[in-house]
């Protein structure tokens, strides 16, 4: 069975169809490809996905469950987690804290045992500082646990976001142009990451990216989107090579 | 890692060493004899504003939320506690006391989440304007408010006739002329009312500096950092917003009780707009998020225009002088590089002698 499961999702805002009849199947441990030129509709099917729109049409599944229409938290606690394309973390926290959030709903205790500082506290926390530490030498960021998550250097935001998002245990992960802005080193080491990700968590990506080099190099399927609807499908080198795809990117 | 824990909590002892420090060097200065009438009066008030201050501190700095109706809630506990004083005068004065500080925090909760609710929806200017509005409706209901007392129980009314007490009947709450005689019920816990609040300054400091430390707290600072992102790993603005706003008008609730108790006669005029911005300039010239700041913001900015009535004429000046700035040595970029690099020097000369 496939961990993402979407079929004819549509949105209509108003008389414009953003998203109509996009149809896509996703499987455990893919790391799928979302491609088009700007204002097709990618981040659209990502807001749709997680809740943040509810969807005019169409019904999502993930790992067999229908979440359609749900809510962003209910859908995460399901099992989907995103970055953005516009980074958003928790500026004014440390890293290290920026991960502990993401921990929230795995490693609970209540207010009051906060507060009065029980016993479970201490161990909560305990196990929440190890597993926030792990997450973040996997992203080289263990070192800079302490600093505040605004002061970090633009390349490292990106990959606490992905950390944060990874925290919450999720069985898709859904990168909104994780390369944006960095430089060819960056992304190399980047598309490691990802890798990395994908085979030691064993996780299922599903990844928007304008850079072309970084989608070929590391998505097995890709999706191309044009004007709200599906351009083309399937391998990625030959939809790649697909004279239509070609024409949507460079023009006539 | 650890570091960073040894730090926070190193953080927090300070501040509890400081009000304790504090509170040893008024009573040394009292014992011996050095502390002025006027001083005297001001302790318990200076309770009273720093546990306010601070529980403010959480709403302002750690929700990221603009509330103008801190004093509505001070003045819901305050008045509360007060009628059960009156009402429950029966009881033993400790115990009592205890009981009123409780009443007063709970009744001011019970507010917290009727307000927070449909507050909590609307965002920035919006929910100032409406927190401003709480406060001064919650001051004018009760300065219509007559509330009486005989054997047949509670007696409600907006005029003294309506009340239609039977004979040998209490009149507590007298409208617009508030309640009197409420430290007159304590005449033993009276004497020990600065030592009390200097008490719930330090639970308030301990509630506050824990929660902001733990689970919740981080789910409350990663909703001011960004809504979209804590809802996407899963966190549940509106309730953590709720908790920020619920155990902050609980402790503003404390502040009111001990308000109360200190005066002989409890009028809502007090509780005006003039007290919450009061309350929020604290606040912001202690530094938002920063709880030490609004503690010594404080007792700076309470205590200095009693003591510089000497000066008569001028004393709103050279206040106004004080704020300007204290704003500018917390907030102007300049200042705060060099305050960095003052610490910085501090800790550098530390650290070599711990290496000697």
């Amino acid at each position: 069975m496939a961990m993402l499961e979407v079929n004819h999702l549509a949105i209509q805002f108003g008389g414009l169809r953003a998203v109509d009849g996009f149809n896509v199947s996703i499987e455990k441990g893919q790391l799928y490809g979302l491609i088009g030129p700007n204002g097709a509709g990618k981040t659209t099917i990502f807001n749709l996905l997680t809740g943040v729109y509810k969807p005019t049409e169409g019904i999502i599944k993930l790992d067999g469950q229908d979440i359609t229409g749900k809510s962003t938290i209910e859908i995460n606690k399901a099992g989907i987690a995103r970055t953005f394309q516009n980074i958003r973390l928790f500026k004014d926290m440390p890293v290290l804290d920026n991960v502990k959030v993401g921990l929230h709903n795995h490693h609970a205790y209540s207010t009051l045992t906060g507060i009065l500082r029980l016993p479970k506290y201490y161990k909560v926390e305990k196990e929440m500082n190890e597993k926030a530490m792990e997450i973040l030498k996997v992203f080289d960021l263990d070192k800079e646990a302490d600093t505040l998550a605004g002061n970090l250097p633009y390349g490292k935001q990106r990959k606490l976001e992905i950390a944060r998002a990874l925290a919450t245990n999720p069985k898709l992960l859904l990168l909104d142009e994780p390369a944006a802005g960095m430089n060819p080193n960056e992304t190399q080491e980047l598309m490691d990451t990802i890798r990395f990700v994908q085979k030691h968590f064993d996780m299922t990506t599903l990844l928007i990216e304008h850079d072309m080099k970084l989608v070929g190099g590391i998505c097995e399927e890709v999706t191309v989107l044009n004007f709200g609807q599906v351009l083309a499908q399937g391998e990625t080198q030959k939809v790649l090579k697909d004279p239509a795809v070609v024409t949507a990117y460079l023009g006539e | 890692m650890k570091k960073t824990m040894n730090k926070t909590t190193r953080n927090n002892l300070i501040n509890y060493g400081i009000v304790i420090a504090l509170f040893v060097i008024v009573q040394i200065l009292s014992g011996t004899g050095h502390l002025s009438r006027l001083l005297t009066g001001l302790l318990v008030p200076l309770c009273v504003y720093t546990i306010a201050a601070i529980s403010l501190n959480l709403v302002v700095g750690f929700s990221g939320e603009l509330s103008l109706g801190h004093a509505g809630f001070m003045c819901v506990g305050a008045y509360s506690s007060a009628l059960f004083s009156h009402i429950a005068s029966d009881i033993p004065q400790v115990p009592r006391f205890i009981l009123a500080i409780l009443i007063g925090a709970a009744v001011a909760a019970v507010f917290g989440v009727i307000i927070g609710i449909p507050v909590l929806r609307l965002r920035g200017d919006y929910l100032a304007i409406v927190t401003l509005a709480f406060g001064e409706i919650i001051k004018n209901l009760i300065n219509i408010l007559y509330i009486g007392f005989d054997e047949n129980g509670l007696h409600v009314a907006t005029s003294a006739a309506n009340l239609k007490l039977a004979a040998g009947g209490k009149q507590i709450l007298k409208g617009a002329l508030g309640i009197s005689g409420t430290g007159a019920l304590y005449k033993d816990v009276k004497h020990y009312f600065f030592p009390i609040g200097i008490l719930l300054v330090l639970l308030t400091l301990f509630i506050v500096q824990n929660l902001v430390n733990s689970r919740s707290g981080r789910a409350i600072m990663a909703t001011r950092d960004n809504r979209i992102a804590a809802e996407s790993v899963g966190i549940d603005i509106t309730k953590f917003k709720l908790l920020a706003f619920t155990i902050s008008a609980a402790l503003a609730g404390v502040a009111g009780v001990l308000y109360a108790h200190n005066l002989s006669m409890l009028k809502v005029s007090g509780f005006d707009y003039n007290m919450s911005i009061l309350i929020l300039v604290y606040v912001v010239l202690g530094g938002i998020g920063n709880l030490r700041g609004s503690m010594i913001a404080t007792i700076i900015l309470y205590a200095l225009p009693e003591l510089l009535r000497g000066f008569a004429n001028y004393r709103m000046l050279i206040y106004a002088i004080v704020l300007i700035v204290m704003m500018l040595f917390n907030w102007a970029p300049a200042a705060r590089n060099w305050r960095a690099r003052v610490m910085e020097k501090i800790r550098g000369t530390k650290g070599k002698k711990e290496a000697a």
